[in-house]
């Protein structure tokens, strides 16, 4: 698989880079935990953080105008262990310069079809809105929050926890009857592009320039497996910079570790990033669908705990 | 009573839901990309049996129940009442019907059984997975019967009626699987 990866991007005259696991500063987003290591270095013995996606380095390298580039890494994430996570996994991230995030998504689904030829019959796409999805699979209007109506869907899908779990907070139902009904409805083997996710959901992409409620990003699923995500990447500064403040204001009000703010990646969007869009993709689930297996042990050769499938 | 977070779950972990307790069978954690994640849980009423499903947020915490297991030996029924007795302490747990439901069929008096307590109150009577007990009734067998096909109803000294082959006898003593509730062989005296 890794070699193929290879070959598809030299076709494509995509430059593999690698930047570092080890880091000095990591992402706010307010869902992912991190690991973090010190450094016994002194006087100060910084704390280094293993890199939960290589996203801010490889953005460092677009702003010095690397052109479009790609890498296969580990990433890691905390307290992430199921039978769909490991907390170190292996990521493949790519960026390109000057695509918008349609032209991405196509290069995302020839990529798959090409990984996945060789185990499987060509897989057929289907591109379709987050929203159109929503209402196919369960009749809600996900921009639109109506605490009622989301409360009698999870009540007819014998789902009444939700009320209590989800209260009022509009991000976390979505999360929740995403989670639980559609991404159970999908077609099974076929690669789902949903794009046009709601902008209460993504820190890093840029908002749709027509509505204002969604942002240019997608993900890929096949068989319910979510499978990466990918972005039109934000490149003002000083939108990045609020939004960082802003998950950096709630870990603190939410008693999550702090983090701060990565001041050489806001140094690079200032000195300018390219207009380019970038995605990644969990390169273990991948191979959990190629090879039909059903825990994410399966296919790592020393998983964290191994964690027994359904049977 | 203690209290579990989510990453703390796993299978066999006794929690409080609904006001029951009840024992997690299995804990799914579930994420998507860039949201909440949740811990889709299996979870089985130990007062009822039924098993349920049910979410919860990932870091929340639930409260733990005070379910222990015990082995503890049958003495008698009173008729209303089935009592039981911890073998070290000879401490007496009085169990309803409720609690020891179809279990008691299994278990003649002297017997060994493990008895789950729930804030010390007896909730349920699990056997030992196999038995060894006296058939009281049966037909008698024909001559010529040979292991080979059929079967007919057994009696059992604690009650259970069990399919037995057609060559075992009144008073003979017959190991039984009580999770399937199939006799296993004749045993030896």
């Amino acid at each position: 698989m890794l070699a193929a990866i290879r070959r598809f991007f030299e076709a494509r005259d995509v430059l593999e880079v690698e930047t570092p696991l080890l880091c000095p500063a990591t992402g706010t987003d307010p869902q992912l935990d991190f690991f973090s290591s010190q450094f016994n270095f002194p006087p100060n013995r910084p704390t280094l953080f293993l890199q939960t996606s290589p996203e801010f380095a490889m953005k460092r390298l677009l702003a010095a105008g690397s052109g479009s580039i790609y890498q296969v890494c580990k990433a890691f994430r905390n307290g992430e262990a199921g039978r769909y996570h490991n907390p170190e996994f292996t990521i493949l991230e790519w960026y390109r310069v000057g695509y918008d995030l349609r032209q991405l998504m196509v290069e995302v689904a020839e990529l798959l079809q090409q990984l996945l030829q060789s185990f499987s019959a060509v897989l057929p796409t289907k591109q379709i809105s987050y929203q159109q999805l929503f209402l196919d699979s369960t009749g809600l209007d996900p921009l639109i929050f109506s605490v009622e109506d989301y409360r009698d869907c999870a009540a007819a899908n014998s789902l009444p926890e939700a009320v209590e779990l989800c209260g009022d907070d509009h991000a976390l139902w979505l999360d929740f009857i995403f989670s639980h009904r559609v991404q159970q409805m999908m077609d099974k083997d076929t690669i789902y592009l949903l794009h046009g996710y709601p902008a209460i959901q993504s820190s890093l992409a840029r908002l749709n320039v027509d509505d204002s409620r969604i942002s240019e990003r997608f993900e890929v699923f096949i068989n319910g497996v979510e499978l990466g995500n990918g972005f039109y990447e934000l490149a003002d500064p000083l939108e990045q910079e609020a939004r960082f403040d802003k998950e950096i204001a709630y870990r603190l009000s939410h008693g999550l570790p702090a983090v701060a703010k990565d001041d050489a990646f806001l140094q690079a969007l200032k000195f300018g990033l390219p207009d380019c869009s970038g995605v990644a993709i969990g390169l273990d689930r991948l191979l959990m669908i190629a090879l039909g297996s059903a825990s994410i042990s399966d296919v790592l050769a020393f998983p964290v705990a191994p964690f027994e499938a359904k049977s | 009573m203690a209290t579990f977070s989510t990453n703390e779950f796993k299978g066999g972990l006794k929690i409080m839901l609904d006001n029951d307790p009840c024992s997690i069978i299995e804990n799914e954690f579930v994420k998507p990309g860039k949201g909440q994640a949740f811990n889709r849980v299996r979870i089985r009423n130990l007062k009822t049996g039924r098993v349920i499903e049910r979410t919860f947020k990932s870091g929340d915490t639930v409260e733990g129940a005070d379910v222990v297991d015990k082995e503890m030996q049958y003495l008698y029924s009173d008729g209303e009442f089935w009592h039981f007795m911890v073998p070290d302490t000879f401490e007496q747990y009085q169990a309803d019907k409720n609690a020891v439901s179809d279990a008691i069929k299994w278990l003649k008096e002297q017997d060994v059984c493990t008895m789950t307590l729930w804030n010390d109150s007896p909730l349920s009577v699990t056997p030992p997975n196999f038995v060894e007990l006296t058939i009281t009734e049966t037909d008698p067998g024909l001559k010529g019967d040979t292991s080979g096909g059929g079967g007919k109803p057994a009696t059992l000294e604690s009650g259970a009626v069990v399919r037995v082959p057609l060559f075992v006898q009144i008073g003979e003593v017959i190991k039984v699987d009580t999770r399937t509730g199939e006799y296993v062989s004749r045993v030896k005296e």
